[in-house]
């Protein structure tokens, strides 16, 4: 850029440079000339008269001497800094001598300083850019023409997604396409990622969208199936001690507090998953990520068909009468759908119980991003070794299914030893 | 012990004056009349007319002559009678208070207390009713800090006079007669970090000052229908604690705000655009904000509840963001 | 008066005389930036005022204050350096023209808000009072001021509780471009301060022997515990309100009658017929007060900037913790 000689002096000559005369001001007009060449001039006096654009001020010079010549004339408007006259000591002019302004900047393409930061930093030269914007001005739109032209991907059209499902989405490998709008909150995310069956709202009503929920489904076991490298372990587990000991206890309390079976499971199920947390967690961009506490998503199955995932926090810290409770109560709301979100929350193991509909055991697929899945199946009486004799006990068979990314079979194997340790002190699960 | 908040504040007076002789109290009616609130009442006889100044009505003069006195070294306490009186002697809070020590390159501090009576609820229409606390958080220079609790009406006062700037404390007029627990030997609380007053995992509901127990009352409506709500006091207004609202959010990821300023280009505003901006995809329902209606504050009793956040919008605000 | 005193008294008006054309030329040429206000034609009010002061009294001043904060003692380089918003200035560059402060000196500022010292001048009165220290706080403001609510809060606070405060009102005519008696009913200041019950009383502000008098004598008055006192010094500004103005709203003719009464030449004159004053002493201090002030550009302009990455500094203290 052009600018005057610093201080505008130079030799014994100095330039009277157009002054700024305000914080605001940037330019002037000289109105006025009230020295002509061969003037003496002094220090303070007053040689011209400016329009500041807000008013007309007397302007004075800074230097004694000799007017040399008037470099701009009367009505050009220009910026601050620019020479206006020469005062010397009165020899004729210098060679060097400015004699005709040029403007201390060169116009520049009209262009929002957001404009000008997007084209800085995609290295777009502006004065390359033809402007299509008010007065010729370039827009964002103008710069992002010339940068290679890509084909905008289309918004998906009609459901609004809340930001933190379309996260969820992403973590657990729900596609946002396949599930009813209008607007998607974490929840449906979460059920769609859990849900074998859709039954919270009537097939009739919505037979497109158990369509895509089976899709769904069908999307996300297909991914488990196709990313999870599974292996499965199983145990048989003696329940003759913990029945009888729940037998005693529930002797003990009134009807409304009575346990069932499963509650004894679950709760032993959470306490083996605490002591062996390789398998309590989710397997995340590569990596197991241990769970922050123990929480367990627990298979409902519902009246109407179907089933929901709700998920208990931390049911190894409950006394085994609230883990008794809160699972009464969750299966109640379940299946009247009015699960709170904490329920909904994502689990960090998951538990299914498919002994009521009398399966025996069941291999089960691990629900991304988690990394194992407990089944058990129907408790009966069986024949089984006590000692050296042969007795009928109950029992139960417990299979894990587990991902082999995560943890290895010893792993595996240690959970169901620690599950089956657990159920055979059941005061300890009191 | 159970006293009341008006009586907490008292102590704390009483203790700053008692521990501290560069401590003094200066307002309009602060010591013949006993406070305009009662908040001073018999402090003037206890402590002499030289640390219960009463003014005259001259708001920019003695808010101003409280910079100067903190310039020159004591730790004025000054009682600006309502929020709206404060209005008069915001130069002197805006211009000086908030700009002397960036002016002075850091040579210069204004450790300086405003307490101020803020809110509305009591029927005294548009010119006694004011919640303009969040418009003073909008000043850098400023610590705006609203006590909500009995501990804090006790506590905050210490740890406001220790602070080298100046400090505005800001009494929601419902609350002087509220009665609560202290501790016998409750002392200075920090004026740093907002608090967590009931916790739960559905939604995030944040308060202040008046507000807190409007949320407060709504998270147990809420929880009798099977909704969890965490419910967050800011408890300092300026500088924000960002990190307690936006943890909780976190967790809930629903978020309603309820706050006794307008709308528009409020306290409220800013918390939204705090956790929009980073705390987006923990969102999973639009945030909700619950305002002083956009109209001066009327006198009518039905209109002034119409006006002011009520316990029932919070429900149902959070209903809608719960879903 | 001693010869001293008054050579001390043009001195300082030439210090505060030439740097403040200096700025002109350096504004002009936009090395200092922002509103700038001048001070020319007032010298002898800052000179006489404030050299009637003690080092621990304090000072607040207004957004002219230039001349205050070169008679406090504050170094051409400080002041100059803030203008040029370096690190060295006296508020670090925070400040520019209309803020210069200076915490060792008691300078408790420039303030750009017209009446907006007054309360902070009653406060550090108070708390010199409260604390038993035998301290006057000066308070510098003009004309304008005397139409503002605080200064008649802050008069009637500071007679009410009789604290030591001196105000100085710089009668310069002229509230930016508002002659006063278009702005007030009664003109007489000191009449109207008078009316708070403090002893109030029209000084000439152009001489700067009889500022530092009617100072000396308020100041002794204050020191003894009777209360505030009240200065209208009668003064005018040559120059614009602020750098350049038109001047559509006075007469030149009334500017070139004011400049017949220049403080310095006025004094300077007296000084010769006296015998006080040479012109080859006058030269001496013109060439001082010329290496000083060619020392202080030269120190501006070599001091350093504020980093941007220290902008947010200084809004609140710093806390080692």
């Amino acid at each position: 850029m052009w600018w005057p000689r610093p201080g505008g002096r130079w030799g014994d000559v100095a330039d009277f440079l157009m002054p700024s005369l305000g914080a605001d001001m940037d330019e002037g007009t000289i109105l006025e000339w009230l020295v002509k060449p061969g003037d003496v001039v002094h220090r303070g006096d007053v040689v011209a008269v400016v329009d500041t654009s807000k008013a007309a001020v007397d302007v004075e010079c800074f230097t004694d001497g000799t007017v040399e010549k008037i470099l701009l004339p009367v009505g050009e408007k220009v910026p601050v800094g620019t020479p206006l006259a020469i005062i010397g000591d009165g020899a004729p002019e210098p060679p060097q001598a400015v004699t005709k302004p040029e403007p201390a900047t060169k116009p520049q393409p009209l262009a929002s300083p957001p404009v000008r930061t997007f084209a800085k930093q995609a290295g777009v030269d502006l004065a390359a850019v033809h402007g299509t914007g008010r007065g010729g001005a370039i827009t964002r739109a103008d710069v992002e023409q010339v940068l290679a032209p890509r084909a905008r991907r289309p918004e998906p059209a009609g459901v609004r997604v809340s930001p933190y499902a379309k996260r969820l989405a992403g973590e657990l490998g729900v596609d946002l396409a396949t599930l009813p709008g209008p607007v998607l909150h974490a929840r449906d995310v979460h059920a769609a990622a859990r849900q074998p069956v859709q039954a919270q709202r009537p097939q009739a009503e919505r037979p497109q969208a158990e369509q895509s929920m089976r899709q769904t489904i069908a999307a996300l076991m297909s991914r488990s199936k196709r990313e999870i490298p599974h292996y499965y372990l199983s145990i048989t587990i003696d329940l003759q001690t913990a029945l009888e000991w729940l037998h005693e206890y529930n002797r003990g309390v009134g009807v409304q507090d009575r346990v069932v079976p499963t509650a004894l499971l679950i709760k032993a199920t959470a306490l083996a998953a605490a002591k062996v947390p390789a398998l309590n967690g989710h397997w995340v961009g590569g990596a197991f990520r241990p769970g922050d506490g123990v929480r367990l998503g627990l298979a409902v199955s519902l009246r109407g068909g179907g089933l929901l995932v709700p998920t208990l926090a931390d049911p190894g810290a409950l006394a085994l009468n609230e883990v008794m409770r809160t699972l009464s109560d969750v299966v109640a709301r379940a299946r009247t759908g009015r699960l709170r979100s904490s329920e909904l929350a994502p689990a960090t193991l998951t538990v299914t119980n498919l002994g009521d509909l009398g399966a025996e055991s069941v291999q089960g697929v691990i629900y991304p991003p988690q990394v194992a899945l407990v089944g058990f199946g129907a408790i009966s009486k069986r024949p089984w070794a006590v000692g050296d004799l042969l007795g009928v006990r109950p029992l139960v068979t417990a299979t894990l299914a587990a991902d082999h990314r995560a943890s290895d079979g010893a792993i595996g194997a240690r959970f169901l030893d620690a599950l089956d340790k657990l159920l055979q002190r059941p005061e300890g699960l009191r | 012990m159970t006293i009341t908040y008006r009586e907490a504040l008292r102590e704390a007076l009483r203790e700053a004056l008692t521990e501290d002789e560069r401590v003094f109290l200066m307002g309009e009616d602060v010591g013949a009349y006993g406070g305009c609130f009662g908040v001073s009442l018999g402090l003037l006889e206890e402590f002499g007319p030289e640390r219960i100044r009463d003014t005259p009505l001259s708001e920019s003069a003695f808010v101003g002559a409280g910079i100067g006195a903190a310039l020159g070294g004591m730790r004025p306490i000054v009682e600006i009678m309502t929020v709206n009186f404060s209005l008069l002697a915001l130069d002197q809070i805006i211009n000086n208070a908030a700009t002397l020590r960036h002016m002075s390159g850091g040579q210069l501090g204004v450790p300086l207390v405003i307490r101020m009576t803020t809110g509305a609820g009591r029927q005294l229409a548009a010119q006694h009713s004011h919640s303009l606390e969040g418009w003073y958080a909008h000043i850098p220079g400023l610590r705006i800090i609203a006590p909500a609790t009995i501990e804090d009406a006790r506590g905050m006062l210490w740890t406001a006079l220790e602070d080298p700037d100046p400090v505005l404390l800001f009494e929601h007029g419902s609350l002087y007669n509220v009665p609560g627990e202290l501790a016998a030997d409750a002392a200075a609380v920090d004026i740093d970090r907002a608090a967590i007053r009931r916790a739960g995992g559905d939604v995030t509901l944040v308060g202040y000052g008046g507000t807190l127990r409007t949320a407060l009352t709504a998270a147990d409506e809420l929880a009798a229908d099977g909704v969890e709500a965490e419910v967050v006091d800011l408890r300092t207004l300026r500088p924000l604690d960002e990190d307690t609202v936006l943890d909780s959010v976190r967790r809930t990821h629903r978020l309603v705000i309820v706050d006794e300023g307008w709308r528009t280009g409020s306290l409220s505003a800013e918390i939204a655009a705090r956790a929009a901006e980073a705390a987006l995809y923990e969102l999973d329902a639009p945030i909700e904000r619950v305002c002083t209606a956009e109209v001066p504050i009327p006198y009518a009793k039905q209109l002034e509840d119409a006006a002011l956040p009520q316990a029932a919008d919070v429900v149902a605000a959070a209903r809608r963001a719960v879903g | 008066m001693t010869t001293k005193h008054r050579e001390d008294l043009l001195r300082q008006m030439i210090r505060i005389r030439r740097f403040e054309e200096r700025c002109v030329e350096l504004y002009s040429s936009t090395k200092i930036r922002g509103f700038m206000h001048l001070y020319i034609g007032e010298e002898a009010v800052a000179a006489g005022v404030l050299g009637a002061l003690g080092p621990s009294d304090a000072v607040v001043s207004t957004y002219r204050e230039h001349g205050h904060a070169l008679a406090r003692g504050i170094s051409m380089e400080a002041v100059l350096a803030e203008m040029y918003g370096r690190t060295n200035g006296c508020s670090r560059g925070r400040g520019g023209s209309m803020h210069l402060f200076d915490a060792g000196r008691r300078f408790y500022g420039g303030n750009a808000i017209v009446g907006g010292g007054l309360p902070l001048a009653v406060g550090l009165a108070l708390a010199s009072a409260m604390r038993g220290e035998p301290v006057v706080t000066a308070c510098l403001f003009g004309d304008g001021a005397v139409a503002e609510g605080e200064f008649h809060e802050c008069l009637n606070l500071a007679a009410l509780w009789r604290l030591p405060v001196l105000f100085c009102c710089e009668n310069n005519l002229y509230a930016m471009g508002t002659a006063l008696a278009r702005a007030q009913a009664e003109t007489d200041l000191a009449l109207r301060a008078s009316s708070y019950g403090m002893p109030s009383w029209p000084v000439d502000g152009m001489d700067p022997l009889a500022v530092a008098a009617a100072t000396e004598r308020a100041v002794e008055s204050i020191r003894g515990g009777s209360g505030p006192c009240f200065l209208e010094l009668r003064t005018y500004r040559f120059r614009a309100h602020s750098m350049y103005d038109a001047e559509r709203y006075r007469d030149r003719a009334e500017v070139e009658r004011w400049k017949d009464r220049d403080p310095i030449p006025r004094l300077a004159a007296l000084m010769r017929e006296d015998g006080e004053l040479t012109d080859a002493e006058l030269e001496t201090i013109e060439s001082e007060v010329g290496d000083e002030l060619t020392a202080a550009i030269a120190a501006a302009e070599a001091g350093p900037f504020e980093p941007v990455s220290d902008l947010t500094r200084f809004v609140y203290a710093e806390h080692a913790s």
